[in-house]
């Protein structure tokens, strides 16, 4: 028997009991939908995280002072001042899996430009800094050594600091007033958007390190540093890198073995790799939920499918009788079944596609339809009409022409 | 019943030529339906053998039968058995469908057995538009369409009013008229008379076996 006909035949079967079909098909209908959608929220929640991710950019270790006790106080970690310029500079001279490395300081404070003013974070950095951070400048010009090496009180603007101070006017060659210090404008940089923790990148001034030691933040001795942030030349040379780093910063800082140390190192692709974690972990729940909606879906098919077999015996010692084999019967009732779980996933795949992007469109937030996520819905759809039709469609192929043709 | 042994036929032998239309009679339980099913091969004798066109049935396999019903079997029942929703010319196609037949082929040929029983233009209707003696002719077109040996007919006319039986019987005896062999199990005298030999079963055994002269 040719598979045409037997596709033809199944058609009809399922036209006759249209609102059984349909209601049949529902179960698959649904499952499908969700493991589109989730897959697409999933897929959309995961390439936002990774571009929060990128944007701090890639390969980076943050190196931060330990804490130290005054009073009897104990500061939390970062707060002793022990990384220094010099700590930086060796880093990159000397450990051979470092690309780059810049000590940076932090402060914050009010930055006036004529009549506007905008409280923001002040970073002090190395030239160094924006090679690690992956982060261009868009107009203007970068940091340049002699910038650093004189202490020039130049700085860049952030897009948001940019914005909120001269609004839509060029601010290159302006001067703008660092908690009263006068600054010239030479830069804007790039925008980056939130960060993984949500803050606004993008709301920061940056002026050259050592023009920030000197004029924007207080210490006990010249040259500390706030952290250090390096860079390891490739993804697979992190843990090397920081190792090399914990090592010589002992030395520098002559910490015997044993003893405490006044830093400590942290990966940011560690960040990277628990926020990847979370997110395949979410994708996993959602996925599982799916598949049981799937598997719920197939019982129905299986169900309905069982009740045909009842309903249509007689057809069947007809069809035996007048020449159907065994396996005539059992292709046309698997025919039936995975027709009926297909069309479910075809229509489950427009309808789940349909909801992420009425979710991204809503909601704003990014979905990804992968064509691949489709494949799978579609082939699992099929699986589950083959899995789920075999033993109903074995029932009615195995039935004694005979009996089946008595059957009332 | 369950494990009970019940013997059904007990020494029954009998031979059909080809050509022949032959009655099978008797009461119920007298043996004839298994008789039938022998003869359709849809059941396969304890023990004896059945020579189908010079064919040994006894021994073969599900499949095989199956391929001997398509092939030199033509089945009509008292109830039609036509698929219900399906138009009559599909029905007919049927068993060439589970030949392997296509498309032109098995149009063609289905549309001459239905012109075989007078059912010319009746090819779209569906079961449920027919009469039951349209019904019963479509059921026959489709006994037909592949030119069997043998054309079995179970009460053909058990659910017919008198005058459509006659019909159906005249349908039948032109058919033998033209060669083909038909063998039909029936309980109503006027109806078998229409045959040219009786076999009468009773409690398993042939009673009698009997050339009539045709009633018409």
């Amino acid at each position: 028997m040719d598979f045409l006909q037997t596709l033809k035949i199944a058609i009809r079967a399922l036209r006759t009991n249209k609102m059984r079909s349909f209601l049949t098909m529902l179960g698959i209908i649904i499952g499908i939908a969700a493991v589109i959608a989730m897959m697409a929220v999933g897929s959309g929640a995961s390439y936002v995280i990774s571009q929060q991710i990128a944007s701090i950019g890639s390969n980076i270790i943050l190196v931060i002072p330990g804490s130290t006790t005054s009073g009897g106080l104990r500061t939390g970690s970062g707060g002793a001042q022990t990384l220094t310029s010099d700590d930086a500079r060796a880093i990159m001279m000397e450990c051979p899996s470092v690309a780059y490395s810049a000590g940076t300081v932090r402060s914050s404070g009010q930055i006036v430009s004529g009549n506007m003013n905008w409280s923001t974070v002040i970073m002090g950095g190395a030239p160094e800094l924006f090679e690690i951070r992956e982060w261009p400048v868009v107009n203007g010009r970068p940091f340049s050594q002699q910038d650093e090496d004189g202490a020039i009180k130049v700085c860049l603007l952030g897009q948001t600091v940019a914005e909120n101070l001269f609004g839509s006017a060029d601010p290159i060659g302006s001067i703008v007033r660092i908690k009263k210090i006068p600054f010239t404008v030479i830069g804007i940089l790039e925008s980056k958007g939130q960060s993984p923790q949500g803050t606004d990148q993008d709301d920061a001034v940056f002026v050259p390190l050592r023009t920030a030691q000197r004029n924007l933040v207080r210490s006990q001795r010249s040259g500390v540093v706030s952290a250090i942030i390096v860079k390891a030349r490739s993804e697979d040379l992190l843990a090397e890198a920081e190792e090399e780093i914990a090592g010589l910063l002992k030395q520098r800082h002559r910490i015997t073995n044993g003893k405490e140390p006044d830093f400590s190192t942290r990966n940011l692709s560690e960040i990277l790799a628990v926020a990847e974690q979370s997110s395949k972990a979410m994708s996993l729940l959602l996925g599982a939920v799916a598949s049981i909606s799937l598997i719920v879906g197939g019982i129905g098919i299986m169900n309905i499918m069982l009740v045909s077999v009842t309903e249509r015996t007689r057809e069947i010692g007809i069809r035996m009788a007048i020449g159907a084999k065994k396996n005539d019967i059992l292709l046309q009732f698997m025919t039936e079944a995975v027709l009926l779980t297909m069309l479910g996933g075809v229509i489950g795949i427009a309808l789940g596609a349909g909801g992420a992007t009425a979710v991204s469109q809503m909601l704003e937030w990014p979905t990804l339809i992968s064509i691949q996520s489709i494949i799978i819905a579609f082939v699992f759809s099929a699986v589950v009409g083959i899995f789920f039709g075999f033993y109903p469609a074995k029932k009615a192929a195995g039935l004694n022409p005979i009996d089946a043709l008595r059957y009332e | 019943m369950g494990d009970q042994q019940f013997e059904a036929l007990k020494g029954v032998s009998f031979d059909v030529s080809a050509g022949e239309f032959v009655a099978i009679m008797g009461a119920s339980g007298s043996g004839k339906s298994t008789s039938m099913n022998i003869l359709g091969c849809l059941d396969i004798p304890t023990s004896g053998r059945y020579l189908l066109d010079g064919l040994d049935v006894g021994g073969m396999t599900a499949n095989q039968l199956a391929d001997i019903r398509n092939k030199k079997l033509g089945f009509v029942f008292q109830g039609f058995n036509l698929l219900p929703r399906t138009p009559a010319i599909e029905n007919v196609e049927l068993p060439l469908v589970y030949a392997g037949l296509h498309g032109k082929e098995r149009r063609q040929k289905a549309l001459l057995a239905m012109e075989q029983v007078g059912l010319a233009g009746k090819e779209n209707n569906h079961p449920s538009q027919l009469s039951g003696g349209q019904q019963q002719r479509v059921a026959i077109a489709r006994a037909l369409v592949n030119n069997p040996a043998v054309i079995l007919a179970d009460e053909p006319t058990g659910n017919l009013d008198s005058s459509t039986s006659e019909e159906i019987m005249i349908l039948f005896t032109s058919l033998n008229l033209q060669g083909i062999t038909i063998i039909m199990v029936t309980h109503e005298h006027d109806v078998a008379a229409c045959a040219g030999r009786q076999i009468t079963f009773k409690d398993g055994r042939i009673i009698s076996d009997s050339l009539i002269r045709r009633a018409d």
